[in-house]
C-alpha cells in the first residue's frame, strides 16, 4: 500500500508535526547537573539521554564532594532550544539529581577540555610537531625516539585545532577527557 | 519501632510501618526469608496470584482504587522480569508501587547465578528509581525512601532489589519516623504570578474549556472537589481523558465527555475551537491533540502540572503551572473569589449555545440489532442496571471495549475507573480488577473485556477463586482483536492479519474448570435477565457476552487529523486515513 511507503525516520511526512511550534534551530548547550555519588547514577543520565533520543556530544563525571557523596556531571548536548528545555526538565526529575545548571544560559562560564595525542615522526616533523606544541602551550609528557605523547588544555576548539594541526605531522593516537566548565565569578 | 533484627524481618516491619495492610505476590528462592516473616505474623496479608505480571496489575488496581501505593513481593531473575510489564504500565500512568524483588546474595551478583537477573539495570527506565540494597543496616531507610519517592510528586512505580544475604543478615532498623528528611522534595503550590494570569485570562475568556487528566485523580480527593467547586462558579465546560474520567461528575451539566481519538464529537470540536484552553494534570498525549500542527489553534493554553517534565513537552502552552492540581487550584479559587468572581456570562453562554450544537449531533448513536448483541448496547444494559450502585468500580482491559466503556459508562467519583491510558496493556483489567476487589471487599467490580485481553492474564482466576473476590468479568466477546482489526479495515484494505481467533475456549466450562460461575448470552432479549444473574452472584462470574463482530468504535479521529475532522459513522470512513496518518499507531 503507497500510504506506507514512507520513508523511515522521517519526521516531515509526519502527521504529529513534532514541535512545530517551537524554534527548530539546533543549539549546544553544556550543562553541569549535581548527583548523589551512587550505584547507577550515571546509567540513569545515560539512559535517559539514549532512551529519548538526546544527543552527548561529550560527558565527564567525577566526585567532587566526598563528605557530601556528590557528583559533577558535565554534559554537552545538541538540540532544538525545547529539546534543551525537555533534557533539563527530565534530568531534574531523576531521583538522585539535585540541580541541573545549564550554563550556556546562565552566563559566562569557563569550559576546559584536556586530550593527549600520540605524534610519531622523524626529522623536520618531529621538530615542527615540537614547534606547534610551544605554540599552543602543549607539554610532552612522554618521549621516544620516534614518538611524542603531547597534553593539551584548553577549549574543546583549541584541543581540535591542535589535533588538525598535528594529524600530517603523523598523529597516531588521541585521547580526550570531554569538557569540564564552571561558571565565571 | 527499632532494633536489631534480620533483613527479611525489616521488610515486614517496614511495610507495616507504612500502613501497608496488602501485598500481592508470588513466592520463589531469593525471597524465601521473607516469606518466612510473612508466614509469622497476621497484620499483613499476602495475596497469592498466579503470575507476576498479574501481581503488578492488581496492586495497580488496589493503588488506584484506594490512592494508597500498591506493594508487590516477587522473587528474583523471572519473578523480577515478569514484572516489567506492570512497572512500564504504572510509569506510564503514574500510579504509586512499590515492587521488592529478592536478588541472589551479593556474593554472587554477576556470576550469572540461578535466576539471576540485572533487575535494577532492566528496571531502571521502566520505574521511577530503583534500589539495590546491599547492606542491611541501609535497608530500612531505603524501603521508607522508596514510599516517599513513589507517593510524592507525580506518582510512580519503585523497586526495591534486596539479595538474599541482605535478608538474612541482621542490621539496624530505623522506623519511618526517624528516617532523615529525603532530598526529593517536589513543589506543591504554583508561582502565583503565572496563577493571577490564569485567573485574568477566567475572567476574561469567552470560549472557555477544562481539559482534565488522570493528574486531578493522583492529587487525591480534594483535587476533584476543587475541580468541581471551579466549573461550578465559572460554569466552564469541562472535558476529561480517558486517565481523568471521574474527577467530575458525568452527570453534571458541564460534562462534555471524554476527548480525544474516540472521545465525543462536543469535546473535541470544543477543544478545537476555545479560545482558553486550562490542562489540569493532563499531558497532551497523542491520542488527545491528534494533529500537533492543527491542535486547538486559537486558544490560549495554560497547563498545570507537578512534573516540570510535562509543560511544554508537546505542546507550547501560554500560562505553565508547575504545583500540585489541589493546591494550585486552591489558590486559583481563592483569587478568583476575592476578585469578585467574574467571568464573561454573555459569551460563555453563546459558547453553550455552541456546545448544545455540537452535543445535538449524537455521536455516540450506534445502529442497534434485535439478533446480535452490539457491544455499545451491551454497556447501555449494564450502565443502566449498575449506575445507582455508588460502590461502583469497572476495570478494562485494552481495545475497543475499553473506549466503549470510557464512551457508554458514566463516572461519578474519582478512583472508581481503572484502565491502562498510557501503555495500553492487554491483560490488564482483569488482574486489577482482583486487586480493586481486595481493596474493596464488599464493592461491585466489573472488568469490562475484550475475550483476546481477557485471555492474557486469565491465569488469574485460581487468584479470583482461591480468595472468593466476586469480581465480574464482563467480556465482550467479538472473536477479533477489535481494534486491531478496525484499524485493518480502514487503513489495510480489509486484510485481517491475524486478527482473530480460531480456537476460542468455552468461556462457561472454562469458568466451571476454575470453580467459577459462566454465563453465556447472545440474545439482545436475555441480556438483561444476564446481567441481573451475574450481579446478584456472590462469587467470580465470567461473562460470556456474544457480540457484533464487526463493530467498528465511532467516533473517531483518524491518525494524522485534527480534532474537527472526526469521522462519526461507518459511512465516512472511505480512505479516512491519509499517507502521513497511516505512520502513525
Amino acid at each position: 500500500m503507497s500510504a506506507l511507503k514512507i520513508k523511515k525516520g522521517s519526521s516531515k511526512h509526519s502527521a504529529y508535526n513534532l514541535r512545530s511550534s517551537f524554534g527548530d534551530e539546533i543549539q549546544t548547550h553544556t550543562l553541569a547537573i549535581l548527583v548523589d555519588n551512587e550505584a547507577g547514577v550515571l546509567a540513569r543520565v545515560i539512559g535517559l539521554f539514549s532512551g529519548r533520543g538526546y544527543n552527548i556530544d561529550s560527558l565527564t563525571v567525577a566526585e567532587v564532594d566526598h563528605d557530601g557523596h556528590l557528583s559533577r556531571i558535565t554534559i554537552v548536548t545538541t538540540g532544538t532550544p525545547q529539546v534543551i528545555e525537555q533534557i533539563k526538565a527530565q534530568l531534574g526529575r531523576i531521583v538522585p539529581v539535585h540541580e541541573v545548571h545549564d550554563l550556556t544560559v546562565d552566563g559566562p562560564h569557563v569550559e576546559r577540555e584536556l586530550a593527549l595525542l600520540k605524534v610519531g615522526g622523524k626529522g623536520e616533523k618531529r621538530v615542527e610537531a615540537l614547534r606547534l606544541a610551544d605554540i599552543f602551550r602543549a607539554h610532552a609528557v612522554d618521549s621516544t625516539l620516534d614518538s611524542f605523547t603531547f597534553q593539551i588544555t584548553g577549549t574543546p576548539e583549541k584541543v581540535d585545532a591542535f589535533a588538525e594541526l598535528m594529524r600530517p605531522l603523523g598523529l597516531i593516537e588521541i585521547a580526550r577527557t570531554g569538557v569540564a566548565a564552571l561558571s565565571r565569578g | 519501632m527499632t532494633g536489631h533484627m534480620t533483613g527479611a524481618k525489616m521488610v515486614v516491619q517496614a511495610l507495616k510501618d507504612q500502613g501497608v495492610d496488602t501485598v500481592f505476590g508470588y513466592p520463589g528462592g531469593a525471597v524465601l526469608p521473607i516469606y518466612d516473616e510473612i508466614f509469622q505474623q497476621n497484620e499483613i496479608r499476602h495475596i497469592l496470584v498466579r503470575h507476576e505480571q498479574g501481581a503488578v496489575h492488581a496492586a495497580e488496581g488496589y493503588a488506584r482504587s484506594t490512592g494508597r501505593p500498591g506493594v508487590v513481593l516477587v522473587t528474583s531473575g523471572p519473578g523480577a522480569t515478569n514484572a516489567v510489564t506492570g512497572l512500564t504500565d504504572a510509569l506510564m500512568d503514574s500510579i504509586p508501587l512499590v515492587v521488592l524483588t529478592g536478588q541472589v546474595p551479593t556474593f554472587m551478583i554477576g556470576s550469572d547465578a540461578f535466576q539471576e537477573a540485572d533487575t535494577v539495570g532492566i528496571t531502571r527506565p521502566c520505574t521511577k528509581h530503583n534500589w539495590l540494597v546491599k547492606d542491611t543496616d541501609k535497608l530500612a531507610t531505603i524501603l521508607h525512601e522508596a514510599f516517599h519517592v513513589a507517593k510524592s510528586g507525580r506518582p510512580g512505580p519503585v523497586l526495591v532489589d534486596i539479595p538474599k544475604d541482605v535478608q538474612f543478615a541482621s542490621g539496624n532498623y530505623v522506623s519511618g519516623k526517624k528516617v532523615p528528611a529525603s532530598q526529593y522534595k517536589p513543589k506543591l503550590k504554583g508561582d502565583i504570578e503565572l496563577i493571577t494570569k490564569l485567573v485574568e485570562a477566567i475572567e476574561q475568556s469567552e470560549k472557555p474549556i477544562l481539559y482534565t487528566g488522570g493528574g486531578v485523580i493522583n492529587s487525591g480527593t480534594a483535587a476533584s472537589q476543587l475541580l468541581r467547586e471551579l466549573v461550578k462558579g465559572t460554569n466552564f465546560p469541562i472535558t476529561s481523558t480517558l486517565m481523568g474520567l471521574g474527577c467530575y461528575p458525568a452527570s453534571g451539566n458541564n460534562w462534555l465527555g471524554m476527548l480525544g481519538m474516540h472521545g465525543l464529537y462536543e469535546a473535541n470540536m470544543a477543544m478545537h475551537d476555545c479560545d482558553l484552553m486550562i490542562n489540569i494534570g493532563a499531558r497532551f498525549d497523542d491520542r488527545i491533540t491528534g494533529r500537533i500542527d492543527a491542535f486547538s489553534p486559537t486558544s490560549k493554553k495554560a497547563h498545570i502540572d507537578i512534573d516540570p517534565s510535562s509543560i511544554n513537552k508537546v505542546i507550547h502552552v501560554d500560562i505553565p503551572i508547575i504545583g500540585d492540581i489541589a493546591h494550585v487550584l486552591d489558590d486559583v479559587l481563592n483569587m478568583w473569589k476575592a476578585r469578585g468572581r467574574k467571568t464573561n456570562t454573555a459569551a460563555i453562554s453563546k459558547w453553550w449555545a455552541q456546545i448544545d450544537e455540537w452535543r445535538s449531533v449524537k455521536c455516540l448513536n450506534y445502529k442497534n440489532s434485535k439478533k446480535t448483541i452490539k457491544p455499545q448496547f451491551a454497556l447501555e444494559r449494564l450502565e443502566e442496571l449498575t449506575r445507582n450502585r455508588s460502590d461502583r468500580y469497572i476495570c478494562t482491559e485494552v481495545g475497543q471495549h475499553q473506549m466503549w466503556a470510557a464512551q457508554f459508562l458514566g463516572f461519578e467519583e474519582p478512583n472508581q475507573w481503572m484502565t491502562s491510558g498510557g501503555l495500553g496493556t492487554m491483560g490488564y483489567g482483569f488482574p486489577a480488577s482482583i486487586g480493586v476487589q481486595i481493596a474493596h471487599p464488599h464493592a461491585l467490580v466489573i472488568n469490562v473485556a475484550g475475550e483476546a485481553s481477557w485471555l492474557m492474564n486469565m491465569q488469574e482466576m485460581g487468584t479470583a477463586v482461591q480468595y472468593n473476590l466476586p469480581v465480574k468479568q464482563f467480556i465482550l466477546n467479538n472473536e477479533r482483536l477489535g481494534m486491531v482489526r478496525q484499524w485493518q479495515e480502514l487503513l489495510h484494505g480489509e486484510r485481517y492479519s491475524h486478527s482473530w481467533s480460531d480456537a476460542l475456549p468455552d468461556f462457561v466450562k472454562l469458568a466451571d474448570a476454575f470453580g467459577a460461575k459462566g454465563i453465556m448470552v447472545s440474545d439482545p432479549a436475555d441480556l438483561d435477565d444476564a446481567i441481573l444473574e451475574m450481579l446478584s452472584y456472590d462469587g467470580p462470574v465470567l461473562f460470556d457476552c456474544l457480540v457484533e463482530k464487526h463493530e467498528n468504535c465511532f467516533p473517531m479521529i483518524p491518525s494524522g487529523e485534527p480534532h474537527n475532522k472526526m469521522l462519526l459513522g461507518e459511512a465516512e470512513t472511505g480512505d479516512a486515513i491519509g499517507s502521513s496518518g497511516a505512520v502513525l499507531v
